[in-house]
């Protein structure tokens, strides 16, 4: 029999960004809430100067992040492979401890558009049947952007959002995203400095046509005191941001914006070494009873808890539903169940520019630091016609100058003298062309839990099978073809490049995206989503899933923003509804 | 519901058995009352031992005599204070008499808490009996050498120093000022560390009837306590800077655009003034800057000649030639947050040019902020934790001499130079322990972590 704990009202389990807005929201509330996190604890103390500038420590041992030991998935491309797991983690990079992703993000806070949240109904008015793949099961949130707006507003102002406003209620502003949908408020800083890459960048994508405005940034480029009383330090372009804690708390993170604000609540505590091997239910299997979870010492504990929020990596929320018997198991063979089913991702490629009388200056810089535009992304141009449907972010960011990682021509000796000549000569000459592509959903893009591998408790990993499609490919196709036109304008000395064109397949050791989206979608029907549209389970009424397995497919863009305000949507919903009346908030 | 209105709960229910439903819920509201004046006094500041329980005492407070143990002053018979009476307890705090008669060693601030009234003592005593919990728990003795120990020597001390009666407002002062006035000298007890002392450690003053001494600035355990006087008539830096708005802010969450907490300032911050209301925030401002201002020096500056410094500091900084050892310190360990024109950022991170600390005659409170970093209070309307990290671990004595040196003498600032040796000194008393995190001001009163 497990040791018991006393029951709370709202049981957390994972304190990154969702778990400390929904901690905020709750207690807020009146709720008892306790969070409980499988990782260390971390506090801005854990990130004073100059602790996180360590390339090695940070940049290449991954401090940050989950180890494979307690949080491998197993991988396999196809049906038919046999799926075997991380060894070492390689293609995406879940962040570990309390913060979560959200301690070592990037920092890119940007919005998908009106029409990303409602692809499906897009594509039906958009596409003559028969040009997409038939083995496409995108949908919509079943969310708008009226809906939504208002919480990424909010989420915005807590993160200290610097950038240059495009659409102020409708009305296109000058310098800013004119394809982005209208925003109630501008943004709430000014967008980060320029750098040389930036410069170059906008003025060639101008002379093309397009419509270049500056990365929206979570690196704030001012002083900030957030909605919370929670302060941000102004950005020194330090360089350190992606797989770091920022020495100088002007990242926006679960630390800088959040976390003392809610642990001053008297109604709010939390764990940490607490991994939360499964959801526990009534009987009848209609509700949750609370979480179970070793503690730091191997014992297992049951914490009842009245409502469960499952608000960890999105690739572990779809594990605990699935170890946890909560929702139908997706089946690709007969497409039905939905616990699994439409795992997406996010297509990189770029050009690699090198210009030998440019001094660029990488290590002056933010992580957001960059110019992108947005012509290329759904309804903003014709893809029908390219055979393809989705889009991608066009951008040229310079986000960190850390020596080991610098980019090399693919020429370049990977080790010895060669090498330190490469770098030598090419330090601070590189310039990239980068596309940030959506990825939709398909019959056989998924996760289940492996039916060989397990984890030191006994409970099956994660099975994750991704490819590649057709339709990515096109679209990656389609986006070298504009970033070559960027580079002719810009002439440089050398350029190589990377895509994933035809042929091309998913690899796991070397880095692509942590944007792992998917598996447990929203919507409106019962029979292609897990959770209904306020991130509700719909067989299990007091579990609750705001992340980023939510979304039935991925668009162009970083997920963060969309992650917070669909976490504030579902808060306001309990709020306001549930804990007056708990029961399914949609009828089926 | 915490600890805290739990009790006053069942105070309230124990009350309503003994009487009417109407004076339970006076004495409910007085509870109230007195947790709030208790806030003011921030008695839990010295009356709590670190990871001890409110109240309880224990906490041991350094004095030229010897080390001075705080009481247990929560309402537990037999350690606390459960078996005082009203008059006993008003005594303690006025007059520095124990319940027994012997006298309390004036680490207790009973000459400022002399001026508290009547109708706030009262307050005080039915929040320490009904809405404290009892706490079982003997703090150690205090068992100073001789003479020191001889508790009826105070009496003399008494006498001669601590002759302050109740406050009486003052007719020619708003009723705000008087207010202010009240706080200020009373539970505030802001003289006991911003009023120089006397040879026989009695502050110089304690009100501003007692002269230009009062609130004009002391040496505290080596820490510049700045003077608190904010009126006109100074060199123009301090408290003068400051608008009474801009010291409300300060004292609501530990930073303004002049300055952040720092030093015994921020648990001050933390446990009391954070908790005030705006309009006693207000009143004391208003006091504050009701205060004629410290003559300037003979050498001081102009506003004029400190600007030119400032940029002189700035060009020099950003230019980033022929730079001295201290300027290059301060460019890798301290420009980040603080920049080129020492301005810091608003709010968040605070100015070096004009800071009090680093301008004050005895370094140490800078040196030891360099050492062993520092950490504004998480207050109730400002949260934020930014940790200034301290350098001990990658400066030596001879660095952090430079750094200081520099700091001191940059911008608009005037102090004078720092050698190794002082900063040795300092290092020496902070021991290994508090050089690598840190400490938390708001530390156990402020749990953060674990199962509650």
């Amino acid at each position: 029999m497990a040791k018991q704990q006393p029951r709370v009202d709202a049981v957390i389990v994972g304190l990154g960004w969702s778990g400390s807005i929904m901690g905020m929201e709750l207690t807020e509330a009146g709720l008892n809430v306790l969070a409980l996190e499988r990782g260390a604890d971390r506090t801005n103390e854990d990130f004073a100067y100059p602790k996180p500038a360590d390339e090695l420590q940070y940049g290449i041992r991954h401090t940050m992040m989950q180890k494979p030991k307690q949080s491998a998935v197993t991988i396999r491309r196809d049906l038919d492979e046999r799926a075997l797991p991380q060894r070492k983690l390689g293609a995406f990079l879940p962040g570990d401890g309390v913060g979560g992703a959200g301690a070592h993000w990037t920092g890119v806070l940007i919005r998908p558009t009106p029409t990303d949240l409602q692809l499906k109904s897009f594509a039906d008015q958009a596409f003559e049947p028969g040009v997409l793949q038939d083995d496409m099961q995108i949908q919509d949130f079943g969310v708008t952007w009226d809906e939504l707006e208002p919480h990424f507003t909010f989420f915005e102002k807590v993160c200290g959002q610097s950038g240059t406003t495009g659409n102020l209620n409708g009305e296109i502003q000058e310098g800013g995203d004119p394809f982005e949908g209208p925003r109630s408020e501008p943004y709430p800083l000014p967008a980060l400095q320029d750098t040389q890459n930036t410069e170059m960048f906008d003025k060639a994508a101008r002379q093309l046509g397009y419509h270049p405005f500056p990365n929206p940034s979570a690196n704030v480029s001012r002083a900030w005191t957030n909605p919370y009383g929670m302060q941000l330090g102004p950005c020194n372009y330090c360089g350190f941001c992606s797989r770091y804690g920022c020495l100088n708390y002007s990242k926006a993170s679960p630390q800088t914006c959040i976390l003392n604000a809610l642990k001053q609540r008297s109604n709010f505590a939390y764990r940490t070494h607490a991994n939360v091997t499964r959801v526990e239910l009534a009987d009848d299997g209609k509700t949750a009873t609370g979480v179970t979870y070793i503690d730091g010492d191997g014992e297992e504990v049951f914490q009842p808890a009245d409502i469960v929020i499952l608000a960890s990596y999105s690739l572990n929320n779809v594990r605990l539903m699935l170890n946890s018997k909560i929702g139908k198991p997706y089946d690709p063979v007969s497409r039905t169940g939905v616990v699994g089913r439409n795992y997406a991702y996010q297509v990189g490629g770029g050009i690699n520019m090198y210009f030998d009388d440019i001094d660029f200056n990488p290590f002056a810089t933010a992580g957001a630091t960059g110019r992108m535009f947005n012509d290329f992304s759904p309804g903003t141009f014709d893809s029908a016609q390219h055979g393809f449907i989705g889009g991608a972010k066009m951008h040229s960011s310079q986000a960190s100058g850390t020596p080991i990682k610098t980019s090399l021509p693919k020429s370049a000796p990977k080790w010895g003298k060669g090498y330190k000549d490469a770098l030598r000569e090419n330090y601070g000459h590189h310039m990239k062309l980068s596309m940030t592509g959506s990825v939709m959903s398909y019959r056989s893009n998924m996760l289940d839990l492996d039916p060989t591998w397990k984890d030191p408790y006994g409970m099956p990993l994660l099975r994750m099978t991704f490819d590649w499609k057709e339709n990515e490919q096109k679209l990656s196709r389609f986006m070298r073809d504009r970033l070559r036109e960027i580079a002719d304008v810009l002439k440089p000395d050398r350029m190589d490049e990377g895509f994933q064109l035809e042929g091309s397949h998913f690899k796991v050791t070397s880095y692509v995206s942590t944007h792992n989206v998917g598996g447990a979608a929203m919507g409106t029907d019962p029979s292609t989503s897990a959770v209904n549209r306020y991130l509700q389970s719909w067989d299990v009424h007091n579990v609750f899933v705001p992340s980023g397995s939510a979304f039935p497919q991925n668009f162009q863009a970083n997920p963060t923003d969309l992650i917070g305000a669909l976490t504030y949507w579902c808060a306001k919903k309990i709020r306001e509804d549930y804990l007056k009346n708990p029961g399914p908030l949609m009828s089926v | 519901m915490n600890r805290k209105e739990i009790m006053a709960v069942l105070a309230g229910i124990t009350t309503l058995t003994m009487a009417s439903a109407s004076s339970a819920a006076d004495s409910d509201e007085t509870v109230k009352r007195g947790e709030y004046l208790a806030r003011a006094g921030d008695c839990v500041a010295c009356h709590t031992a670190p990871g001890g329980e409110e109240f309880a005492g224990g906490l041991g407070i350094e004095s030229p005599f010897g080390m001075i143990y705080s009481t247990n002053i929560t309402p537990d018979s037999e350690t606390g204070i459960g078996d005082w009476s009203e008059e006993e307890f008003a005594a303690a705090l006025r007059d520095g008499k124990r319940a027994d008669g012997a006298n309390l060693y004036p680490a207790m601030p009973y000459p400022a808490y002399a001026k508290v009234s009547d109708e706030d003592i009262h307050a005080l005593y039915v929040y320490f009996m009904e809405g404290v919990e009892p706490v079982r728990h003997q703090p150690e003795e205090t068992s100073l050498s001789f003479p020191f120990n001889q508790r009826w020597g105070i009496s003399a001390w008494n006498w001669l120093f601590a002759d302050a009666e109740v406050f009486e407002p003052e007719a020619d002062r708003s009723e705000q000022l008087n207010r202010g006035a009240y706080l200020v000298e009373g539970l505030g007890h802001c003289g006991s560390c911003h009023t120089p002392r006397g040879l026989a450690q009695q502050e110089k003053a304690l009100d501003d009837n007692g002269g230009d001494d009062y609130l004009a600035g002391a040496d505290l355990n080596d820490w510049w306590a700045p003077s608190l006087r904010g009126g006109e008539g100074g060199d123009g830096r301090g408290l003068e800077s400051w608008s009474a708005e801009e010291i409300a802010e300060y004292l609501k969450t530990g930073r303004n655009v002049h300055a952040t907490v720092g030093g015994e300032m921020t648990s001050v911050v933390a446990h009391s003034t954070s908790h005030l209301s705006d309009e006693d925030l207000g009143s004391i401002g208003l006091y504050l800057k009701s205060l004629p201002a410290n003559p300037a020096g003979k050498d001081a500056t102009t506003a004029d000649q400190r600007r030119e410094a400032s940029e002189k500091t700035q060009a020099k900084l950003s230019a980033a030639r022929d730079l001295s050892e201290g300027e290059r310190l301060y460019l890798d360990n301290c420009s980040a947050c603080h920049f080129n024109d020492g301005m810091g950022a608003e709010r968040v991170f605070p100015p070096i040019d004009g800071n009090a600390l680093a301008n004050a005659d005895n370094p140490s409170g800078l040196i030891h902020t360099i050492l062993a970093g520092a950490q504004p209070p998480s207050t109730p309307t400002i949260p934020a934790q930014l940790p200034m990290p301290g350098f001990a671990w990658r400066l030596s004595d001879d660095e952090v001499a430079s750094l200081a040196t520099f700091v001191r003498s940059a911008w608009g600032n005037d102090g004078g130079a720092v050698n190794a040796d002082q900063v040795a000194d300092v290092r020496e008393e902070l021991g290994e322990a508090s050089l690598n995190r840190a400490v938390d001001p708001n530390g156990e009163l402020n749990e953060t972590d674990g199962a509650k």
